[in-house]
């Protein structure tokens, strides 16, 4: 009788480490409290990487967020595919997306702000040198979609749901020895859906996993592909046009290939960091700037447009992008803020995007015209 | 229906906290985590109730359940104090329907103070948004705020302090703001952009203009049919503390009631008095320092179909707030003259013109016993003012009331 209560027990813990399956939740609101029920992530032997069944990706001009580096997967049922559309892709119910921000750490344990890729192929991220925050899961259910955010606990074990959010204070040292102070903020389950919903009552969406943002290649444990194609491959992805040339693609951000111009390079960052708000149908449109592609260059775009509900995001500057003069425009002014007030965009960042700012001020002083 | 009440553990922790003012603001987390929990899960039916305290918060505050009510104890006994926001643009953010708040007061957010966007069906009751320090451009921008909605209730509100608007409906349709207070922003009532808006019985003083009806251009709809009748607009000659580039910038200190590039505004039966620059101001984009380089096509920059009648007007004119009228003063009315009630910047659509002067149905009438229009030609360098009432004596069909199910219900309340 003993010998069989030893056994047992040694049967639960061995059920206990054991790695969840990926959890396919198509209804219902019985999410998990913790992220390692989601099965997306492996944690073990001193690294967090994607499970065998989960897809790590990718994307060409990434969404700026507090200089935070981030690890992506996708998840789908078993003989499931997304639907490719040159916008969108209809992904089927009970895909799983993952989002893992972290920062890299070094020896002496400090956060560094660097852009090294710190995701090996193989085995993931190493926990010594990453300091794991959150980790965002995107859900798509019979009824839509759900944002749901985890927090990582100090021990870097677990990550737990807080739909209320989180804040934390962290300090990043960079190359040249200098230290950023990062108030993260950690979004509450709304402040998702404010960037997640673009288009007014259609529910949320996911911004990242977008045929544009995702034509890149990436470097998979057997080597280099096309990331579509990948997918394409793996059975992730149906309709995938059979020439990439037909296949949208944004600017690689940070490395330009070649005949990526500062206007695209410009126009993909907007896009990634913009657009989902500043769209047509978005919850920007109240204020007429729209800094989608779709959007021709001009007033709505914001060249010589009067700022309309800014309040002191004005600046005291009198259009939101005057053509040649990036210190008259109320977009650089916004987003080299990190005033709650006045920076755009106004969730997700707590200091400003030197990298992005720069880029975007030669742009505007590119441009030819006046106001 | 659900009714949630905050705990009773967490607001006896958050009295005990709030006893002692001296000490800098101590942000109530755990206050502030199960209010943004019942936001996010709240369901259509909810009444979420805060009870009387002051409350710290940090952060935006967000609800995107329709059919939600948000009440507290009272304006002056729910504060909601967000000095010292670490983030987010307002203090609530709201994109949804059948939405009531009520009975609370919004203190010090860093931007603005409650934001609806796009929904429809919204009671805003006996609310406070104010920024304690006083008028400062530092302030946040607008106090109420909703935009893009549709049947919407502003009723008994106050609105201190806003760098812009202290109560601003944009681009909305079906509106009434109704006994409300709005006294020390930039502009107290701005309806911008918005079809079919009744604003009455209320008060708006200490403003740098009292109330606003504008139109902007390259937003996605024009605004029309606004009246603004039975309001005290007393006293709005508060400094611009605006910032530039913003609509209101252009507003000059002492404006009672200012119309830009809107249609079909009818102003009657208020009291305005008091106001430095003029107690009605009719004007056109053209008239806040932008040009056709900044507007869209389509928009409509002249104020056309403007009705003006029965108003009681005090003292005005005597000290504008703008260098062309100092002079034009002066020279008009002599040193110790001042100009008429009402102003008019002259911008009219010449391709509508006939006859030299604009059909009936798109002109400005007045009908306001003694009260002078004065137009003073801007687009001709303030050449040829001219206060000749006779194309200006004509009266237009009147606009019908707003039909709002939610101000039957209130009134009397």
């Amino acid at each position: 009788m003993k010998a069989w209560l030893v056994l047992a027990g040694a049967l639960l813990l061995a059920a206990c480490s054991k790695q969840s399956a990926p959890l396919y939740l198509p209804e219902g609101e019985n999410y998990p409290q913790t992220l390692s029920e989601w099965g997306m992530l492996k944690l073990g032997d001193g690294h967090l990487q994607p499970v065998a069944e989960a897809t790590p990706y990718d994307l060409n001009t990434p969404l700026f967020t507090d200089y935070a580096h981030k690890m992506r997967t996708v998840w789908m049922p078993k003989g499931e595919a997304a639907a490719y559309g040159e916008e969108h892709f209809d992904f089927p119910v009970g895909t799983v997306l993952s989002k893992t921000f972290y920062y890299p750490k070094d020896e002496q344990g400090r956060l560094r702000r660097n852009n090294q890729d710190d995701r090996d192929p193989s085995t993931g991220l190493t926990l010594a040198r990453v300091h794991l925050v959150e980790t965002r899961i995107l859900l798509k259910q019979k009824n839509g979609w759900v944002a749901l955010p985890y927090v990582w606990d100090e021990k870097q074990q677990e990550a737990h749901l807080e739909l209320a959010g989180d804040s934390q204070s962290l300090s990043l040292l960079d190359d040249a020895g200098q230290t950023l102070a990062v108030g993260y903020e950690v979004p509450d389950a709304n402040q998702c859906a404010g960037c997640h919903e673009e288009s007014h009552g259609q529910g949320i969406n996911p911004l990242g996993p977008k045929a544009r943002h995702l034509n890149k290649d990436v470097v998979y444990a057997d080597g280099t592909a096309n990331q579509l194609q990948h997918w394409q491959q793996k059975g992730l992805l149906r309709g995938l046009p059979a020439e990439l040339a037909g296949v949208p693609q944004n600017a690689l951000w940070g490395h330009p290939r070649a005949g990526e111009t500062l206007e695209n390079q410009a126009r993909s960052y907007l896009d990634a960091n913009c657009a989902h708000c500043h769209n047509p149908k978005g919850p920007a449109r109240t204020s007429g700037l729209m800094l989608n592609l779709a959007t021709a260059t001009g007033i709505h775009s914001g060249i010589c447009k009067q700022p309309v509900a800014a309040g002191k995001g004005s600046g005291n500057r009198l259009v939101d992008i005057h053509p040649g003069q990036p210190d008259e425009s109320v977009l650089i002014y916004r987003i080299d803020s990190t005033d709650p007030s006045v920076m755009m965009p106004e969730l997700g960042r707590s200091v400003v995007h030197r990298e992005g700012v720069e880029m975007l001020t030669r742009w505007i002083a590119s441009l030819e015209g006046g106001c | 229906m659900r009714i949630a009440t905050l705990s009773v553990l967490a607001v006896s922790v958050l009295l005990a906290a709030c006893g002692e003012p001296e000490k800098p603001a101590v942000t109530h987390v755990d206050f502030q985590k199960e209010l943004q929990a019942k936001l996010i899960k709240a369901k259509a039916g909810d009444v979420i109730d805060i009870p009387a305290g002051t409350y710290q918060l940090d952060r935006s505050l967000s609800l995107k359940a329709s059919g939600v009510t948000i009440k507290g104890a009272g304006m002056d006994k729910t504060v909601l104090s967000f000095k010292g926001q670490k983030s987010g643009a307002e203090g609530l953010l709201v994109d949804a329907s059948d939405f009531t708040i009520e009975d609370l007061a919004f203190e010090d957010t860093k931007g603005d103070s409650l934001k609806v966007v796009g929904g429809k069906n919204i009671i805003i009751r006996r609310v406070r948004t104010e920024w304690t320090g006083g008028p400062a451009t530092e302030n946040g921008a607008y106090g109420i705020y909703p935009v893009q909605t549709e049947n919407v209730l502003v009723d008994g509100v106050v609105a201190i302090g806003a760098s812009d608007a202290g109560i601003y409906v944009g681009q909305s349709r079906n509106v009434v703001v109704r006994n409300s207070r709005a006294e020390k922003n930039v502009a107290g009532i701005e309806i911008e952009n918005t079809i079919g808006a009744d604003v009455y019985d209320n008060v708006a003083t200490g403003n740098t203009g009292g109330i606003l009806v504008f139109n902007m251009p390259n937003l996605q709809q024009a605004g029309r049919a606004t009246r603004v009748y039975k309001n005290k607009v007393q006293g709005n000659n508060h400094d611009n503390f605006g910032h530039k580039g913003t609509p209101v910038a252009s507003v000059p200190a002492g404006s009672g009631v200012v119309i830009n590039s809107n249609d079909q505004v009818e102003i009657f039966d208020n009291d305005i008095g008091e106001h430095k620059t003029a107690n009605l101001i009719v004007s056109s984009y053209f008239s806040t320092g932008y040009t056709n380089l900044s507007t869209a096509e389509g928009f409509d920059p002249y104020p056309e179909s403007i009705y003006i009648y029965g108003n009681r007007f005090g003292p005005g004119g005597d000290s504008p707030d703008n260098l062309e009228l100092k002079a034009l003063r002066i020279s008009q009315f002599g040193l110790s003259g001042r100009l008429p009630d009402i102003l008019w910047d002259g911008y009219v659509n010449v391709d509508k013109v006939k006859d030299g002067k604009l059909p009936p149905d798109l002109a400005i009438c007045v009908d306001n016993g003694a009260a002078q229009l004065l137009n003073v030609d801007a687009p001709n360098g303030y050449k040829n003012i001219s206060s000749d009432m006779s194309s200006h004596a004509c009266s237009l069909p009147k606009l019908p009331a707003i039909e709002l199910a939610s101000a039957k219900a209130g009134q009397g309340a």
